[in-house]
């Protein structure tokens, strides 16, 4: 019925509701090849949980997510990931426990199976990808470090890092820069630039200046309902968006 | 640098293990007789299970309460085994039926079971010691972790199935000897195992398989698994949108813990010449999650220290005051808990490593010293993390290991 395949990710008709409560309703948007989407809206608009269901971390009620033509909605999380879908958690969630190396190595694509991974020999080719990643986050001189010592900036650098590593078609990132300083802000806009391209992008974020800079086009939620859509500019300016979440 | 390589035994590990192994090999042979010999082959037995305990519950974060469970079934194949060798026509002649195992006789049973007909064969005994136990153990933990039980549920569901087997075996008295177990087993393929030179040389057998266990358990734990599985303690959910099926990571620990222990319980069997369900309930399970807390969780050398020195504590207070020795453990579990989580282990690494000399701590000192003085004394051995894994995500992160960390936060 449409030309899906045009799109690298195709929402359409998406619900989801727990015990009655639609967090989710008839939601549908389409996400170009290269593209970096922003998706914005007030508290318990939905957001997070739009990228759950693309991630498969919560199943859908009705609707399809199709992604480069395959179906997401009865997929398990791990063949998601697999089909080329990264997701990077609201709160930093990395290994804590271990070196910032071995997070990112856990994250290199390469012996998923547990034979897999009994196999799993830290080759030359392991090492190059985490210290080429390594630099790409601006955390090339902490490798050593175990990854529960970050800052809480670096943090979230070194989770997009193990995303990167992963090298998905479609990146998504719940709130990257909540928590930074106006420095790591800065310096994650110019990462988020440098890592986009040749891949699409979804992000959530609060921070208007930090939309703004980065957003090819902006998706409005409310109520798990798309109020508008566009660039930032026109979405800025529609009466909607200004009365339920720019206005406040 | 140093992640580039991966060292399944570095020198620290390697000197814990010599030790170990001199210990049990040498000192303990010479220095006791061999009723004491025998007895610490026994307690050896349980160190399998700690081992087991270590990877599945300090590395992966999944408590079993169950272990017994597959100490028992191993424990109970080679008692089949055992059994069925000391039942010949010949000794069991003034039985209604003779040629079958004496309980059966007592409980009006005529004929062998068909599962017992297997256990004639010792090379199908071997196999079914480590097969019985971690195929069940793959059914409970597909079951579960396929579903996403965890935490302190499955813990519970597998105490519960320690309390089933217990009742199930005692109720069954004519196929599995009831509360009694399997008894009188004295030859295996016409060897006595209850002469004194049997018991020497079980003792070695018993110390060599734990030893391997041991090298097959670091080798796991200094893979890329033992990674996944601190990882997967941790961020369980970052792992699977990494990618990973964590539930077959799950599985395949806790079939690694069953192995180990189903050989733990083989090993009780031929040493102390009995299998009963007391070994298979809830409360030597949990005794056996004791071994492995006072050992240390996250160390393997700990955990067969651990189950020493409590089993020695045991038989020596209940041989004195027997009604204590249930307050003892108790206590001493409590202890654990609140003032060293970590065990001996934890102790060790806290208090004894930072003053051993640098050509104990090999290149890890020799990286510290490359730096100059850059670190605070007695923290020289903290850069390399691969080492040991600080313990898991109930606490504040990087405090751990022996107290070296500073919280950057």
């Amino acid at each position: 019925m449409s030309t899906q395949n045009d799109f690298v990710l195709a929402v359409e008709g998406l619900s989801v509701s727990f015990d009655g409560f639609k967090a989710v309703n008839d939601l549908s948007f389409y996400v170009d090849e290269g593209e970096i989407r922003v998706i914005i809206g007030p508290n318990g608009a939905g957001k997070t949980t739009v990228l759950d269901l693309i991630c498969g971390r919560t199943q859908a009620t009705e609707g399809s997510i199709r992604f480069r033509g395959k179906e997401l909605t009865k997929m398990k999380e791990h063949a998601i990931v697999h089909a080329g879908v990264g997701r990077k958690f609201q709160n930093p969630s990395i290994y804590e426990d271990l070196t910032v190396f071995e997070n990112l190595e856990l994250s290199y694509p390469k012996g998923y199976t547990v034979f897999g991974a009994l196999a799993f020999k830290r080759d030359a080719a392991v090492i190059e990808e985490v210290e080429r990643i390594a630099d790409t986050i601006f955390l090339s001189e902490e490798l050593e470090k175990p990854a529960g010592l970050l800052s809480h900036g670096q943090k979230q650098w070194l989770e997009i890092g193990m995303l990167l590593i992963q090298k998905p078609d479609l990146l998504m990132l719940d709130e990257p820069v909540a928590g930074m300083s106006v420095a790591e802000r800065r310096q994650t806009a110019i990462l988020l630039r440098r890592i986009t391209e040749g891949r699409s992008v979804i992000v959530i974020e609060h921070d208007m200046h930090f939309v703004e800079e980065i957003a090819d086009r902006v998706t409005v939620l409310h109520q798990g309902k798309v109020l508008s859509e566009g660039s930032m500019e026109r979405v800025k300016n529609d009466p909607k968006v200004v009365e339920v979440y720019l206005g406040h | 640098m140093n992640h580039k390589q991966i060292t399944y035994f570095p020198r620290k590990d390697l000197i814990g293990f010599a030790i170990l192994a001199a210990v049990l090999m040498l000192v303990l042979p010479m220095a006791l007789d061999v009723f004491r010999l025998n007895l610490v082959g026994k307690y050896l037995t349980y160190a399998f299970v700690a081992i087991g305990l270590v990877l599945c519950w300090g590395y992966g974060g999944i408590l079993s309460l169950g272990q017994g469970v597959f100490f028992g079934l191993g424990g109970y194949c080679m008692a089949m085994f055992l059994k069925l060798e000391s039942s010949d026509p010949e000794s069991t002649k003034i039985q209604s039926t003779p040629g079958i195992p004496d309980f059966m006789d007592w409980n009006q049973i005529t004929e062998l079971p068909w599962w017992w007909e297997p256990f004639y064969s010792l090379p199908f005994t071997l196999f079914a010691v480590v097969a019985v136990p971690v195929l069940f153990a793959f059914i409970i933990s597909v079951a579960m972790f396929k579903r996403r039980v965890g935490g302190v549920y499955f813990a519970i569901i597998t105490q519960a199935i320690a309390a089933i087997l217990t009742i199930l075996i005692i109720g069954q008295q004519g196929y599995t000897g009831g509360v009694n177990g399997i008894t009188d087993l004295r030859t295996l393929l016409g060897w006595d195992i209850r002469t004194d030179e049997a018991k020497t040389i079980l003792y070695f057998v018993c110390c060599l398989l734990l030893l391997a266990s041991l090298a097959t358990a670091q080798i796991i734990r200094r893979n890329k698994v033992g990674r996944i599985l601190v990882a997967m303690r941790d961020q369980e959910d970052r792992v699977r949108f990494s990618g990973y099926d964590v539930s077959n990571f799950k599985i395949f620990v806790f079939c690694m813990a069953a192995a180990f222990s189903a050989i733990g319980g083989a090993m009780f069997t031929l040493q102390v010449g009995f299998m009963s369900p007391s070994f298979v309930g809830i409360v030597p399970s949990i005794e056996m999650v004791i071994y492995c807390a006072v050992g240390g969780r996250l160390s393997l050398l700990g955990a067969v220290y651990g189950s020493l020195l409590v089993n020695w504590a045991k038989t020596s207070l209940s041989e004195s005051f027997p009604e204590l020795w249930l307050f003892g453990l108790g206590a001493l579990f409590i202890g654990v808990v609140l003032a060293f989580p970590n065990g001996i282990a934890g102790l060790f690494q806290r208090y004894v490593e930072p003053y051993m000399p640098a050509w104990y701590h090999g290149r890890v000192a020799a990286k510290a010293s490359e730096k100059g003085n850059s670190t605070t004394s007695g923290d020289n051995v903290t850069p390399d993390t691969s080492e040991e894994v600080p313990t898991g995500s109930d606490k504040q992160p990087a405090t751990l290991k022996g107290g070296h960390y500073v919280n950057a936060e």
